[in-house]
């Protein structure tokens, strides 16, 4: 993944937007705001050629070191890699999503392929995708609570799923199959 | 009608014998119904992750899951034996239950591998610790995955255990 | 004398053809707990609405729980059809991240289970498709052939299925020479047994029709869909990472990516049956060209080869610690992020890491292609008959362990 032209030109583009860009391990990355997302997308795809959308997941920035102390970093982030199968270039776009505004533009539109992975953002992060043509959970039960993958979310859990509960009070009945309790009202 | 001797009895197993001659099988009633319980093991074929591979080449042709008169049956009403072959998340867990439930008594559950049986490496939020958390479990069975000789050491040892049974499923037997 | 019988239905007139069907999630064509709803017009689907997440064990947030090197585990069960696959791509991953080098030897030895684990995977994909088509005997000449992949990974690694093989740094077990042998033995024989596949369906006529015209996806809209692998190049779209980002030792293989044309479930078939010969190949390719050399770099975490000789062993300390320790020796500077994909059976599979300077990834985020495949069910299944969902299903090659995590 060698450099690309695009950052100065998404640097022209976007002035606004573009907060920050750097490179690691030579992959090109560019902090954005969340407010043009979809703009800036489109202009990747139709400018740049890049019609591979790689990925799209989540951050939760709230302990992460680096993210101390700047204040271009918002509480969540949306990562968006994208790569042109033409020139064999990608880029990494990463649009800050502030706690209070927990939203952004979805890019359903571009990708239809996005679909998925917005829900999945949505059900383990809880950010909301606006426009998105239905946005539900789509890994965990409808009404489970909380979103799993935010940094206060602890790995056992809040509480217990209700329809779990159900289900464990329905396992009672089961006990009379029990062998050893039928084995022994038989003695 | 002659008179019917010991020695001519065919014994199949522990108190379970057969009259040469005339298609009858001699014995107490629960141990002839064991018997045949023991022998004609039908699981539902409900993989939930890894170890559904192993139960299903547990069932192809190197094993041959067949012989021991098992036979993977696609519905659960048809069948009455249940292999929690794999990781068993709490979404699924009510859907196992009404597996479960669709299936004819008498009913076994075998729990393959370290994920049925505790939750395995996957001590999360999404996991339930353990096949036995809601369903009775008749057989566990370590590993991860357990290979398909240990599948069928498992069905091995709940064949001796339905031998073993008095009553379980019903008063009358 | 008969009764009459009244059906108290809230159908609406010229609804009657309209019926919501739930498939799965124990339904044994959808390849473990994938539940699909449909609305159905008759036998036509007019909807499909596929749900996920019955197998969601919560990788990403585990993950974050563990060490690098504790993690390695947990990617064998993500695709577990091709375990191996995955640790490669992890080990990749983290390599990159951490700056860690990988000897030559290693790099051909992680091409060489790849590839194993491609044929073991395609076998699998190829037996139950065939299965949920109507093929029984193909399933049981499948399984001879992955059984023996199966016992050279027991004899490796010692595990058939969850293997871990790979390392940071490198990979666990040199290769034997009875590995070697009985490898070269099943690539001598394996383009003969492929032939006999292809003898049962290719010239099926149940085969054929089940499979061509089903399940058509043009070109432009595969990409838009974000499939990958085989699902993609049937499309005609050349796309495959072991091309595009080199990783392990394919810089040195000579191998030839098959494109369809159509894109349709035919010829995402022909495609994997290609790659299996392509991969047999690369396989001969790794046996002829290995070359010596040590199997684990020297900068590779301690941790990871306790029994290397000349190798102090701290057992003491955690291995988080120890990572850490490591990477502050090397003045590596590990705050960052770094995407990496491999070309896995499915797809592509990437891991996204980003890094806080911590022995544990502060995120792991798994790119799965099985995820995305699943997604792209939706707009393939619609206006196709019921019975081709199946063959769609079967063609998309999904495993919910991965699309799941
Ligand atoms: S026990 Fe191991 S192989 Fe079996 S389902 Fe769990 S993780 Fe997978």
């Amino acid at each position: 993944m060698e450099s690309t032209g695009i950052i100065p030109r998404l640097e022209v583009s976007y002035p606004d937007d573009v907060l920050h860009s750097y490179q690691y391990c030579g992959q090109d990355v560019v902090l954005t705001r969340k407010k043009h997302i979809l703009d800036i997308c489109s202009f990747i795809r139709d400018q740049c050629a890049m019609n591979h959308l790689m990925f799209l997941c989540a951050v939760d920035n709230s302990r992460r070191k680096e993210a101390i102390g700047k204040n271009e970093y918002e509480r969540f982030e949306v990562v968006y890699q994208f790569y042109s199968m033409t020139t064999k270039h990608s880029i990494r776009i990463r649009a800050q999503v502030p706690d209070d505004d927990c939203s952004i533009e979805s890019i359903t539109s571009l990708w239809p392929g996005a679909d998925c992975l917005e829900r999945e953002c949505f059900d383990l992060m809880g950010i909301h995708f606006s426009s998105h043509p239905d946005l539900r959970r789509i890994l965990m039960p409808e009404d489970w609570k909380g979103h799993p993958l935010r940094k206060e979310y602890p790995l056992r859990g809040i509480g217990e799923w209700a329809g779990y509960e159900t289900l464990k009070e329905k396992s009672l009945e089961l006990r009379t199959f029990d062998y050893r309790s039928s084995q022994k009202g038989n003695e | 009608m002659g008179q019917l001797n010991e020695n001519d009895l065919v014994k199949i197993k522990d108190g379970v014998s057969f009259i040469p001659g005339a298609s009858a099988l001699v014995g107490p009633l629960n141990r002839i119904i064991n018997w045949g319980r023991a022998g004609s093991i039908w699981p539902v074929t409900f993989g939930l992750a890894c170890c559904a591979i192993e139960m299903m080449v547990a069932g192809s042709s190197t094993n041959d899951l067949d012989r021991f008169g098992i036979i993977f049956r696609a519905s659960p009403r048809q069948a009455d034996c249940l292999i929690l072959a794999g990781t068993i998340t709490k979404k699924m867990a009510p859907v196992i239950r009404r597996v479960y439930d669709q299936m004819p008594e008498p009913r076994y559950v075998l729990a393959m591998g370290s994920c049925a049986c505790s939750g395995g490496l996957f001590d999360t939020y999404a996991v339930v610790q353990g096949g036995d958390n809601f369903l009775p479990v008749d057989v566990y069975i370590p590993g991860c995955p357990p290979r398909p000789e240990a599948l069928i050491e498992g069905l091995i040892t709940l064949q001796k255990k339905i031998n073993q049974e008095q009553g379980r499923w019903s008063q009358l037997v | 004398m008969s009764r009459k019988i009244s059906f108290n239905c809230p159908v609406q007139a010229g609804d009657e053809d309209r019926y919501r069907i739930q498939m799965g999630p124990q339904h044994p064509a959808t390849h473990g707990v994938l539940r699909v709803d449909l609305d159905l017009d008759g036998e036509i689907i007019r909807k499909c609405n596929p749900h996920v997440g019955y197998l969601h064990r919560g990788f990403e947030k585990l993950a974050e729980h563990r060490t690098y090197v504790q993690n390695l585990v947990l990617t064998d069960r993500l695709d577990y059809m091709a375990a191996m696959a995955n640790n490669v791509g992890y080990c990749e991953a983290v390599e990159k991240l951490l700056a860690i080098e990988v000897p030559q030897r290693s790099r051909y030895l992680r091409t060489m289970v790849c590839e194993m684990a491609r044929l073991a995977s395609h076998l699998l994909w190829l037996a139950t498709h065939a299965l949920d088509i109507g093929a029984m005997t193909v399933f049981l000449y499948c399984f001879r052939e992955r059984e023996e992949l199966l016992e050279i990974f027991a004899e490796l690694c010692g595990s058939r299925l969850t293997n871990t093989y790979t390392r940071l740094g490198g990979v666990r077990q040199d290769v034997t020479h009875s590995i070697m042998m009985k490898l070269e033995k099943f690539v001598d024989s394996f383009p003969s047994n492929l032939e006999e596949y292809e003898t049962l369906i290719d010239t099926n006529r149940i085969w054929l029709k089940r499979t061509i015209d089903v399940g058509t996806v043009g070109a432009d809209e595969a990409v838009g869909l974000c499939l990958t692998g085989a699902s993609l190049r049937g499309s005609g779209v050349d796309y495959d990472i072991r091309k595009h980002f080199p990783y392990a030792a394919y810089d040195f293989m000579d191998f030839e990516v098959p494109l369809g044309e159509t894109g349709d479930t035919y010829a995402r078939y022909r495609c994997r049956i290609e790659e299996m010969l392509q991969s047999n190949s690369i396989l001969r390719q790794c046996i002829e060209r290995m070359p010596p050399g040590p199997i684990i770099g020297d900068d590779a975490p301690d941790l990871i080869m306790p029994n290397k000789p000349g190798r102090k062993v701290e057992v003491d300390v955690p291995a988080q610690q120890s990572l850490i320790k490591l990477v502050e020796d090397r003045e590596t500077f590990m705050e960052g992020d770094v995407y990496v994909a491999t070309e896995v059976p499915k797809g592509e599979l990437g891991f996204y890491f980003v890094s806080d300077g911590n022995g544990t990834p502060y995120r792991m985020h798994i790119r799965s292609p099985s995820f995305l495949h699943i997604s792209a069910l939706k707009t393939m299944a619609k206006g196709s008959m019921l019975a081709d969902l199946i063959a769609i299903i079967g063609t998309l090659d999904v495993v919910l362990g991965e699309c799941d995590r």
